[in-house]
């Protein structure tokens, strides 16, 4: 009995003291220091993605912090970002939120990775008033619920394909074919962002009139989609869209060389992040695949030079890197943002900052950034590359294209 | 739905694709579920980890491919990695868990098979994995019907594999002694059968069994840390179809289970080809229901 006492009063001077030593929240600015909050994907499912939107965090913070900081009420601050393990789930991204507004006092936040995480983050950073700008959520989901104080630097996910349908409308039209004669089969995985990037194909081929053949919806544990490709072997469609994220990639893929299916035009997501191109080799030629960015891209800035620049830096800075993943342009795009509200807030009130964010105009490395009213760009397009020979080479719009589209496709 | 089964009367050869891919697939859900009703069968043991044992024998055989060893090697070698570690498992949880009732053996495989997956999220990494053999890929019918070799040789591999547990269910020491401890748990050690050893042995052969499964999905399919939890669901059905003592209904039921799931991906579409399998084990427990009232009638 007395032991039981004994720790009831231990356990309850203990949460007293750590009550007491957690002190006022008043982390938000520490001396000179800005903190940025971040909850993200460190292991779980999404921890490739979330890590490289970490790394792409860091070489914004660092690439300000040696450029002198951040100037705020005629003083200069550097920044840092707190970051927690969300474990890829989004429960835990919206525990982890609380925690930084109420523990830590953080008061400025970068998103989490994956729409389905920011998704959970925004609801909380609207509970507190503070902003939040993401670069990992695309789901046009989060852009239409009247969200005040989320912002996007990416491209909406309805926008990831809808580029490959004028392509083929293109192509057709310059063969002396009619778009409304082109036959398309899609497959989606059945999660928010891939339905958004079905939603957004849907829109385009309904406005060119095309048929939509085949409209499958992968399942969550996807590892097969022999039945939707032998389909298509009958139906012959004109262009295959897949969208399913790194796990539909890989699976299109590689069942794509092993059924050998010939379709005209393959346009997929995730080609880079499934690395289809070392693991299937040749028979991925010619595939299109949609890129928020890319290094060919003739971007630039004042902070990293041209989108090229950024390619080269961040490929110094972190190693193991072939490629530079979009997913972590992104990311140091949002650093860049938040620099240059704070300055043109010219405060730290977390509404100024807010309205600052709104309002801001500006030419990135990775593209242009102005929001709308529903906090997403609307600056900067998606563009769609191709696979050539290995390569991949920016194909359409005709505006940032670098090479010819290849068509028809023939498989290999 | 209708166009779909259009599809297929107006050009049956694309049934030849569906069975195919259907029979090669269900072939190794056929070896993976064969292994849980051993342990079921045997230990009592509802094995809520089996998936998970399949996946980890895929990333064996996936690791040696990146190493520059072709991943057919993998299958010996998860068969031996895996034997070891189905004995380790039993020894450290399994022996604890089998005289306890059936809720706690479901819980300890069930936490066994969230720290399986969550170590192989850890260890590769949480993309998508295939495993390259590399063999040729045949076409027929102008390209209408494809066959990779690989999954002919993993075909094959799986009859193999199946005929070797049999024979060696049949003709060994350990075989006899685990039929007979299948039978009468008590008996057997009475008749001096080391029941212990059995159960280590059993256990450990049923996750060799599925390592070599894994081993061969990782070559003609595609593996992932998280698909664990769909495999086992399909060794549940297969065996509940089955039954335990019963392997020609495991193959049968296996295959059938493969074969089921490309005609449900393709008539109803690919988001109810995994559906498709749980409705299975619907109709199956439903029909089961209703097969034992009707001998429960005649008994009365």
């Amino acid at each position: 009995m007395n032991t039981t006492r004994l720790l009831t009063a231990v356990s309850a001077s203990l949460a007293i003291a750590g009550l007491v030593m957690s002190g006022p929240a008043q982390a938000k600015v520490e001396g000179d220091t800005i903190i940025l909050g971040s909850a993200i994907s460190f292991t779980g499912k999404y921890s490739t993605n979330g890590i490289h939107a970490k790394n792409g965090y860091e070489l914004g913070v660092m690439k300000i912090n040696e450029m002198g900081g951040v100037k705020v009420g005629g003083k200069t601050y550097k920044l840092k970002v707190q970051y927690y393990d969300d474990e890829s789930t989004p429960l835990r991204t919206a525990q982890l939120l609380e925690r930084l507004v109420n523990q830590d006092g953080v008061k400025y936040f970068l998103g989490p990775y994956s729409s389905a995480t920011t998704k959970a983050a925004a609801p909380i950073m609207e509970k507190y008033k503070v902003p939040m700008i993401e670069a990992e959520g695309a789901s046009r989901s989060l852009f239409n619920k009247g969200y005040k104080y989320l912002f996007a630097v990416l491209s909406t996910s309805e926008q990831y394909l809808a580029s490959s349908i004028s392509l083929a409308a293109e192509i057709a039209e310059k063969n002396g074919k009619k778009a409304s004669d082109i036959k398309v089969a899609m497959a989606f995985e059945n999660d928010p962002f891939s339905l958004d990037v079905r939603a957004g194909v849907l829109e385009d081929a309904k406005k060119y009139g095309m048929k939509v053949v085949i409209d499958d919806k992968m399942p969550r544990d996807l590892n097969d989609i022999s039945s939707t490709l032998t389909k298509v072997k009958a139906l012959k469609p004109d262009l295959l869209v897949l969208s399913g994220h790194s796990k539909g990639a890989a699976t299109g893929a590689r069942q794509i060389k092993e059924m050998k299916i010939n379709v005209p035009m393959i346009a997929m997501t995730h080609c880079e992040a499934a690395k289809i191109t070392s693991k299937f080799g040749a028979s991925t030629d010619d595939f299109l695949c949609p890129t928020q960015w890319a290094e060919t891209l003739s971007y630039k800035d004042k902070y990293f030079g041209t989108a090229a620049d950024y390619d080269k830096l961040f490929k110094k800075t972190f190693e193991g890197y072939k490629n530079v993943p979009y997913q972590s342009a992104q990311a140091t795009a949002a650093v860049l943002v938040w620099k240059e509200a704070f300055e043109k807030a010219d405060s730290f009130d977390t509404t100024k900052v807010r309205d600052a964010i709104s309002s801001i105009e500006m030419e990135t490395f990775y593209g242009g950034i102005k929001f709308s009213p529903a906090g997403n760009n609307i600056a900067k397009p998606m563009v769609l590359r191709q696979i050539q020979n290995g390569q991949y080479n920016v194909v359409a719009p005709s505006k940032w294209a670098s090479h010819p589209v290849n068509w028809p496709r023939t498989a290999k | 739905m209708w166009d779909n089964i259009a599809i297929l009367t107006a050009a049956p050869v694309f049934n030849i694709q569906l069975l195919l891919d259907g029979l090669f697939i269900g072939a190794t859900f056929a070896l993976a579920a064969y292994g849980l009703a051993l342990v079921w069968g045997v230990m009592n043991v509802k094995n809520l980890a089996q998936g998970d044992f399949v996946m980890m024998g895929g990333y064996i055989a996936w690791w040696l491919g990146t190493q520059g060893i072709h991943p057919l090697w993998g299958l010996p070698a998860s068969i031996v990695i895996m034997f070891a570690f189905g004995w380790a498992v039993y020894v450290l949880m399994i022996r604890r868990v089998i005289d306890k009732d059936m809720f706690t053996s479901l819980l300890a495989t069930f936490g066994l098979a969230i720290v399986l997956a969550q170590a192989l999220n850890l260890m590769f990494g949480p993309e998508v994995q295939t495993a390259e053999s590399d063999f040729p890929i045949r076409s027929y019918f102008d390209n209408a019907v494809t066959i990779a070799d690989i999954k002919l040789v993993a075909f094959g591999l799986c009859g193999l594999l199946a005929l070797a547990v049999v024979l060696f269910m049949k003709n060994s020491r350990m075989g006899q002694a685990i039929r007979a401890t299948a039978q009468d748990a008590r008996a057997a050690r009475v008749m001096g059968i080391d029941t212990d050893r059995v159960y280590a042995f059993t256990y450990a052969l049923n996750a060799a069994i599925c390592g070599a499964a894994g081993a061969l999905i990782s070559m003609i399919w595609v593996i992932q840390p998280f698909y664990g939890i769909s495999h086992s669901i399909r060794s549940f059905v297969i065996v509940t179809a089955a039954g335990f003592g019963n392997l020609p209904g495991v193959i049968m039921a296996g295959l059938g289970l493969g074969v089921m799931e490309q005609y449900g991906g393709f008539v109803l579409g690919a988001e109810y080809q995994q559906a498709t399998v749980v409705a299975l084990l619907l109709g199956v427990l439903v029909w089961r229901q209703i097969e034992m009232r009707r001998h429960r009638q005649v008994v009365q």
